[in-house]
């Protein structure tokens, strides 16, 4: 199947005085349409930063895109100039944002949020404006959206807001929504019904979704693909079963075992030793060596290539091949 | 999702909209509350004194001239007999008195607020405009930097015009020329020059030479070392006499403030998720600037706004007095004082009524504007 976009080999430094913090550092993944794709890793690993880079929002200076392609339905959005690249950011690729307190501009009422996300790229008259942001807000699972429609951000509760925020990415029908941790902010019951809300939109309205996450719970219950990163590069990809029944990774196995399970109630926690390397001062060789139990002599000095495990299934490990 | 719907249906936050919440807590403060009851006094009485004191026979005529019934003190009643009556004033009373020509003081205060009323509230938009404008683009554009080659272009522009200003048309535009020349070619030479290997000099001329935010806030120290008062004296010298040139002046040399609140504003709000948000779906910049964080910032704009205008009539009151401010036939509050000035002891009422007048008006606009502040400001009003 023909990708919706493909990512190939990203590089996005971020400059300060005199050090450079390569964030993202050859990052490349596909989507295919229809599909869910989770960007899975620790805080501070460049999950973020590819994906404000897809929709060039990086703030520059100090971040610059270094190097690397971004495929969008077969065009480079790295090559697009900031007018066309207006028309595809909210248009064919939207985003939900990880705060959804202040995601939302608190002087507007959500109807006037909705509505421009809606006049920014069509026509509408405002009758029709306003039907439609009333059928956004039933879509998404709003009760009496029509009274709704006249809130403000601070009147409504935590998922409530989340779920505006959804509602604005839906309205242009995007070919691809990004979301960055959206349910990170909420708690348990409220993350489940987004999830729930996102998978069923999806299926509707048969778009794709990458979905950033650091919770692998998340990314069981949603994803298709998953691919792993670590300290800017990915280690790991493949179907969500292969990488959950199957980790080639020392950094995915850690992840997964990192998890709180039934099984293991009354042991001790296992934890990852260390910590993600500073982005600006990254330890030659492949990335997670000091924190590796499986590390050898050469993980030190050599840059693991990628290792194919199956069908899909690559890992960036040489040891555990 | 009929269980989600059950689910969302709990208890909303209370429904008070922000501007029902700010009046809950300006409410509390009294002397706000008389400075906001004084002013808007004042507007329906400056509007109404336009009204009834302009027109071809207006109710109040404030340049009628009875030498006869100079200096009267207020409240006295016009001596009828002596009077046409045409020359009668309509209350049938002169409320503030007569000034040195029999002209009634009350009707000549009618007119000056409302000279006071738009000079202070045309100036204080004036300044309010261009300091929101300088303020959005230096917070926002800020760390955009000029290039060297764009400064040099805008001086060949500059000197062109001031070619064409001293009528040295030819050579006008031929400097004109080669500056549009340059900027054709800049346009249409990117694809051209991508590949190829550029002279040193021809990259340093696209060097970031000065940052737009250097470039807008040393104008604003600039402008703030100024002495405003004489600087305005100075120009008003120059410029012909007229209300509407008082209300530019005045305004054109107090954005300074404004620019500073707006660029800290924009500041902060730059890095907020929602600006993010707003740009992720495809909003332009300048729409975001005027659009989405302007209400955000507009708070201590609306505040310095109130202080200004109370500024800005001082200021023309000012100038009146000293004989720079609006052409004389039309009264202010500025030249009835100043006109006074000479009969303080025989005929105080003429510089007392004036002199009050502002000092209530430009009180009441400070008062209200504190009380806005305090309201708006959340570290404020914790501690009243």
């Amino acid at each position: 199947m023909k990708n919706l976009l493909s990512v190939q080999d990203l590089k996005v430094y971020f400059r300060a005085k005199d050090q450079v913090a390569r964030a993202v550092d050859g990052v490349s993944f596909d989507i295919r349409p229809g599909e869910t794709v989770c960007l899975v890793g620790e805080s501070g690993c460049g999950k973020t930063v590819s994906a404000l880079t897809i929709l060039r929002l990086i703030p520059s200076p100090p971040g610059e895109i270094m190097g690397g392609r971004v495929f969008f339905n077969g065009v480079d959005l790295l090559d697009l100039d900031e007018t066309d690249m207006q028309k595809i950011r909210g248009n064919h690729i939207a985003m939900v944002f990880q705060e959804p307190l202040t995601s939302l501009n608190p002087v507007f009422t959500i109807g006037d949020q909705i509505g421009e996300a809606i006049t920014i790229h069509e026509q509408v008259e405002p009758e029709e404006l306003r039907e439609r942001c009333v059928q956004l807000l039933r879509d998404i699972g709003i009760p009496s959206p029509e009274q709704r429609l006249k809130d403000y951000p601070h009147q409504l509760s935590g998922g409530q807001r989340q779920r505006v925020m959804i509602a604005m990415a839906l309205a242009c029908n995007p070919d691809l929504i990004i979301a960055d941790e959206p349910t990170t902010a909420l708690d348990v019951t409220v993350q489940a019904q987004i999830l729930n809300l996102m998978k069923s939109i999806q299926q509707k309205a048969s778009m794709s979704i990458l979905y950033i996450t650091h919770d692998l719970g998340v990314v069981a219950n949603i994803a298709d693909r998953v691919n792993v990163m670590y300290a800017g590069v990915i280690v790991e990809m493949g179907d969500t079963y292969q990488i959950f029944q199957n980790p080639r990774h020392p950094y995915t196995q850690g992840l997964l075992a990192s998890l709180p399970g039934r099984s293991r109630r009354g042991r001790r926690l296992h934890s990852i030793p260390g910590a993600v390397p500073n982005p600006a001062f990254k330890p030659p060789g492949c990335p997670f060596h000091p924190r590796c139990s499986f590390a050898i002599e050469t993980c030190k000095t050599r840059f693991p290539e990628m290792c194919k495990h199956g069908e899909g299934h690559l890992s960036r490990c040489p040891v555990l091949d | 999702m009929t269980s989600d719907q059950q689910i969302l249906e709990s208890p909303l936050a209370p429904k008070q909209t922000r501007l029902e919440e700010l009046w809950q807590l300006f409410k509390q403060n009294r002397l706000a509350i008389l400075g906001l009851i004084i002013f808007v006094f004042f507007l329906i009485s400056a509007v109404i004194g336009v009204i009834l004191t302009s027109g071809q026979e207006p109710v109040f005529d404030p340049a009628m001239i009875r030498l006869q019934e100079k200096l009267l003190p207020p409240l006295t009643r016009p001596n009828i007999e002596t009077l046409q009556p045409a020359e009668i004033p309509t209350l049938g009373i002169y409320l503030f008195g007569t000034d040195d020509l029999g002209r009634d003081v009350f009707a000549r205060m009618l007119q000056g607020a409302w000279v006071s009323l738009t000079v202070g509230f045309v100036a204080v938009g004036i300044s309010v405009l261009v300091g929101i404008f300088m303020g959005g683009i230096a917070g926002y554009f800020g760390q955009g930097h000029l290039r060297y080659d764009q400064i040099i272009v805008s001086c060949v522009l500059i000197t062109g015009g001031i070619f064409l200003a001293l009528s040295e048309t030819y050579t006008g535009i031929g400097v004109l020329i080669v500056g549009h020349a340059y900027i054709f070619f800049s346009i249409f030479s990117k694809r051209i020059l991508a590949k190829r290997t550029l002279p040193k000099w021809f990259n340093l001329m696209h060097k970031g030479a000065i940052s737009i935010d250097t470039i807008i806030m040393r104008t604003v120290d600039i402008m703030l070392c100024f002495p405003t008062f004489f600087l305005i004296l100075t120009v008003v010298a120059l410029l012909p006499a007229s209300m509407y040139n008082i209300m530019i002046v005045i305004g054109l040399t107090s954005w300074m403030g404004t620019t500073r609140f707006v660029r800290a504003e924009f500041l902060s709000l730059r890095e907020q998720d929602f600006v993010t948000a707003a740009k992720a779906l495809g909003v332009g910049n300048f729409r975001i600037i005027f659009r989405h964080m302007m209400p955000n910032a507009i708070a201590p704009v609306l505040v310095s706004a109130t202080i200004g205008i109370a500024m800005a009539i001082l200021t023309e009151a000012g100038l009146s007095f000293l004989g720079f401010g609006v052409p004389p036939p039309h009264a202010t509050w500025g030249n009835i004082l100043s006109d006074g000035k000479r009969f303080i002891f025989d005929a105080p009422w003429l510089t007392f009524i004036p002199g009050i007048a502002i000092l209530i008006v430009v009180l009441c606009f400070n008062l209200f504007g504190e009380g806005l502040r305090d309201a708006m400001n959340p570290k404020l009003r914790e501690k009243g």
